[in-house]
């Protein structure tokens, strides 16, 4: 693993000069800024019972849908359509430094992205003038789960780039595994078929992968051991089967 | 530097690149059949063979890049299949069509695949000073690669190539696409390499090979075809000698004085008297052996022939290549035909 930091520092660099990022930055920084301003036009009509940090982390699906896919999605089709892979991987580097060091400086940028949405709280901060806005709980574990949640999206958005020699294919996938994830999972949980009684251990551990409901625990202030763990596996899940995919493709290539 | 002045103990003979009975199949398809070769330190060897004809591949296999199915391989006496990493610290790869990030400078670049091969701190600064110098890239170091002319792009590749200073340098197809200036530039650049790397290079580019190379293997359909230096490659499958003549005597003159130089001579006239009355004759032996001499002591005896030149024309490598690729087709055509009697 000595090349990683080299690797991580060389792919920082290309996603800072690349212009999808900064497409992906913008848009981005548009839609949570929308949504930001219409939770405070919501507040500024009548009193909530939630405090506005835990309102916009509920939206967070919203942005991960769209920007892990474009974040990662140029990742490896890109060094597999120029060629560049095969020098790559002819240094003594392997393919598993390769994918965590581009898995890393993606996840990276991710967790950068969501740290400029503190501007919108320093915003709220400044002209508010009430404590009662930021309620620094509810914040804290917004963005330790964006940190935590974001390891599994972004090795999810890697995978899919593993997979495909086309930077669209790789793109839409990223967006329909990052669905299923997020969204997927509660849909199956509402079907009717898994109400029947067999069917109550399956719809058990349905309960315990729900992402909406791990972002409510975590935004109270609940870390959960499990939920962490379901993020970690997941993600070193991902990440070893974008390893065996670039080698897959490099076998018939 | 240090090993040229340490004493010669023979370091030629070190093989460098050992591949014995190599076979790669796709899906089905043998690729490669049963190659096997070896290259020493310090030699220069020219890979030839028709598109298709496995070359890529068997490149792509002596790095440590694609497995293969079966057979040995092993560059500077560590096994590639079961030690790549090893193995990769010892190469200097150029892939086919030399592909480069278009969104770097060439320092940058340069540098980075230096830490990639491991080189860091000071060495690393003076290999890439060393390869820039080589390579001639000072114009262009800070400049973006994808805006760089195909030129200066192979010789970046080239640069990156020999960075690592490695014991063995491989490059697929290193001069296609360039104009004979950026040609020349870059044989040369190889030619500089002699003795101190061992290098194979692919290409389909004959006359190439055969300037910058000590040693030819030809392969076709996955096998080796024919293998040796231009020279020995020459006498075994063009097998004739031919010689271009520049005299003022008839064409039935200079097959009188020549007569039983060897038993048959082929002369003709190419280019009629010019205004000197001098005629170009092309004299074709059967033979490989060199007979300019005995032809030139019996054109001087006779008194009535002035000779402007003798000369002898080279076949080139693309008769041996021609001539090896066919011969080899009809043993394949005639094995197949020999395999469906015998069912």
């Amino acid at each position: 693993m000595r090349h990683l930091p080299t690797i991580f520092f060389h792919e920082l660099r290309v996603l800072l000069l690349a212009p999808s990022t900064y497409i992906a930055a913008v848009l981005f920084l548009a839609v949570m800024g929308f949504v930001f301003a219409g939770i405070l036009d919501s507040y500024n009509q009548e009193a909530q019972d939630l405090s506005p940090s835990f309102v916009f982390f509920s939206l967070f699906w919203l942005p991960v849908l769209f920007m892990v896919p474009l974040l990662t999605m140029k990742c490896l089709p890109e060094e597999r359509r120029a060629g560049t892979l095969e020098t790559l991987l002819t240094t003594p580097v392997s393919t598993a430094e390769v994918v965590i060091g581009k898995f890393a400086a993606s996840y990276t940028l991710y967790v950068m992205l969501w740290l400029l949405t503190l501007g919108f709280m320093f915003i709220l901060d400044n002209y508010a003038q009430d404590a009662r806005f930021l309620d620094p709980g509810p914040l804290i574990g917004g963005y330790v789960f964006i940190a935590v949640s974001g390891l599994l999206f972004v090795s999810v958005g890697v995978l899919a780039s593993s997979l495909s020699r086309s930077q669209a294919v790789a793109g839409v996938m990223a967006f329909a595994l990052l669905f299923a994830i997020i969204i997927g999972a509660r849909l199956v949980s509402d079907l009717t078929l898994l109400q029947q009684e067999g069917f109550t251990p399956f719809r058990d551990a349905l309960e315990n992968v729900q992402v909406m409901s791990h972002l409510q625990d975590f935004t109270r202030g609940i870390i959960d051991t499990r939920q962490i763990i379901f993020y970690l596996s997941g993600t070193a899940l991902a990440l070893i089967f974008s390893i065996l995919g670039v080698e897959g493709k490099v076998l018939r290539s | 530097m240090q090993s040229s002045a340490a004493p010669q103990h023979e370091p030629a003979e070190e093989i460098t690149i050992d591949v014995r009975e190599l076979v790669k199949t796709y899906s089905g398809v043998n690729a490669v059949n049963g190659l096997s070769f070896t290259v020493r330190r310090g030699e220069i060897v020219g890979f030839l063979g028709p598109n298709g004809a496995g070359k890529s591949t068997t490149m792509r296999i002596l790095t440590g890049f694609l497995p293969a199915t079966s057979g040995y391989v092993s560059v500077c006496g560590i096994p590639v299949a079961s030690r790549p990493d090893e193995v990769k610290r010892h190469i200097g790869y150029m892939p086919e069509n030399n592909p480069l990030p278009e969104d770097m400078r060439v320092g940058e670049y340069i540098h980075y695949r230096g830490r990639l091969k491991e080189i860091s701190g000071r060495r690393l600064r003076e290999r890439i000073e060393a390869v820039i110098e080589r390579c001639d890239l000072k114009r262009v170091r800070h400049r973006m690669i994808g805006k760089l002319s195909k030129g200066f792009r192979q010789r970046v590749g080239i640069a990156e190539a020999i960075l690592g200073d490695p014991d063995v340098l491989i490059m697929d197809e290193p001069t296609i696409g360039l104009d004979p200036h950026q040609i020349i530039l870059i044989r040369d650049l190889i030619s500089s390499l002699r003795g101190r790397m061992s290098v194979l290079i692919s290409s389909h580019i004959l006359p190439e090979i055969e300037m910058t190379c000590d040693r030819v293997i030809i392969i076709n359909s996955g096998r080796i075809v024919a293998s040796g230096t231009p020279r020995e490659l020459r006498r075994e499958y063009v097998g004739r000698m031919v010689y271009r003549l520049e005299s003022n005597a008839s064409a039935e003159r200079v097959a009188a004085i020549l007569d039983g130089v060897a038993p048959q001579l082929n002369i003709n006239a190419a280019e009629g008297p010019d205004a000197e009355g001098f005629t170009a004759f092309i004299i074709g032996t059967p033979g490989a052996e060199d007979l300019g001499e005995e032809m030139l002591r019996r054109l001087n005896a006779a008194a009535d022939v002035r000779v402007r030149m003798l000369g002898r024309e080279r076949s080139t490598l693309e008769e041996v290549f021609l001539a090896a690729t066919r011969r080899s087709w009809d043993l394949s055509m005639e094995k197949s035909g020999k395999g469906g009697v015998a069912r």
